[in-house]
């Protein structure tokens, strides 16, 4: 195996571990964390319930397009 | 203290989940390829596992700001929790199949019965199917290990969490043979989601500069709330799912 196909198998591998199935929980999880660093880089008062209240917006969004309809 | 038994109990439960998984691997090799050759397999897998723990772990203790470590430690938290907490409340609300480990089993022990084996000594299908299982199931447990025990500062509480996880149910595992159907999977993904978001939440938002009442306390607050979330999503999920839930 030559090192291009193994730096290939190591990012997909690592790919599939973070991103996998649900693309939307890795991106919402990166720009949750990055408006909440951009806030408070910017002196804006982050309160403690802004990152709960986002994250349960995404996982909720998640499971939405996740379920199955009976 | 309160950090410290919700680490111990997070790394335990991801860890035996993760267990159950590699051990119905390890038994299909085992069985029908020979326990010489799966043991040792997955005996290098741990200790290449444990080798990646103890090499990293110090490493980026001292070359990470904690500030920084906490970030990126909580949003990988917060990816890996939320994907188990989807999974186990799609599975609980009916929306998504079982993970039958006696069907994964089954399918293992037809599928390696079939392939040629060796007359005498190391059977070598055994060993790299035994040692990929463990390897592939470990590298979660090692990511959780690391992030949970880098982040509080607590690594030798998480690593020995995660070993007595790997021994108890190991050992349970090994009397049970057959029967690994019974572990409370999906309750026990359930509550370690729950968890790994709780802590996800907490750390990347220390890193942010966010300032949580009552320090460490609020880890419980963050707890219950994402559990009472999830408990109303698996009862609305319920209500529209035509198949019947798994909690266990």
């Amino acid at each position: 195996m030559t090192a291009g196909r193994l730096l290939s198998a190591f990012g997909r591998f690592w790919w599939e571990f973070i991103v996998g199935d649900t693309p939307e929980l890795a991106l919402g999880v990166a720009l949750v964390v990055l408006a909440a660093w951009g806030l408070a880089a910017a002196k804006v008062p982050i309160g403690a319930a802004l990152l709960p209240v986002a994250l349960l917006l995404l996982l909720t969004a998640s499971l939405w397009r996740g379920r199955r309809p009976g | 203290m309160t950090a410290t038994l919700l680490v111990a109990l997070a790394v335990f439960g991801a860890c035996a989940v993760e267990t159950v998984e590699a051990l119905t691997i390890v038994l299909a090799a085992g069985l029908t390829r020979g326990w010489r050759s799966a043991l040792e397999g997955s005996v290098l897998a741990v200790v290449v596992l444990a080798a990646v723990v103890a090499a990293l772990g110090p490493a980026l203790i001292h070359l990470v700001p904690i500030a920084v470590l906490r970030v990126v430690v909580g949003s990988l938290l917060l990816v890996l929790g939320l994907q188990w907490l989807r999974k186990a409340i799609l599975r609980a609300s009916g929306h998504k199949p079982k993970h039958d480990e006696d069907a994964i089993y089954q399918r293992e022990v037809a599928r390696l019965s079939g392939l040629p084996r060796p007359a005498t000594g190391r059977d070598a299908v055994g060993f790299v199917i035994a040692f990929k299982g463990v390897l592939l199931e470990g590298t979660e447990v090692v990511m959780i290990v690391l992030t949970l025990g880098l982040s509080s500062g607590r690594l030798g509480v998480a690593a020995l969490g995660a070993g007595a996880a790997v021994l108890l149910v190991g050992a349970v595992g090994a009397l049970l043979a057959r029967q690994l159907s019974e572990v409370p999977e999906n309750a026990l993904k359930l509550g370690v989601g729950l968890m790994l978001v709780t802590f996800g939440t907490f750390w990347a938002g220390e890193g942010v500069g966010v300032s949580w009442p009552g320090a460490d306390l609020f880890l419980l607050g963050l707890l219950a709330l994402y559990g009472m979330a999830a408990w109303a999503l698996v009862s609305y999920l319920g209500r529209e799912s035509v198949h019947p839930g798994v909690l266990a």
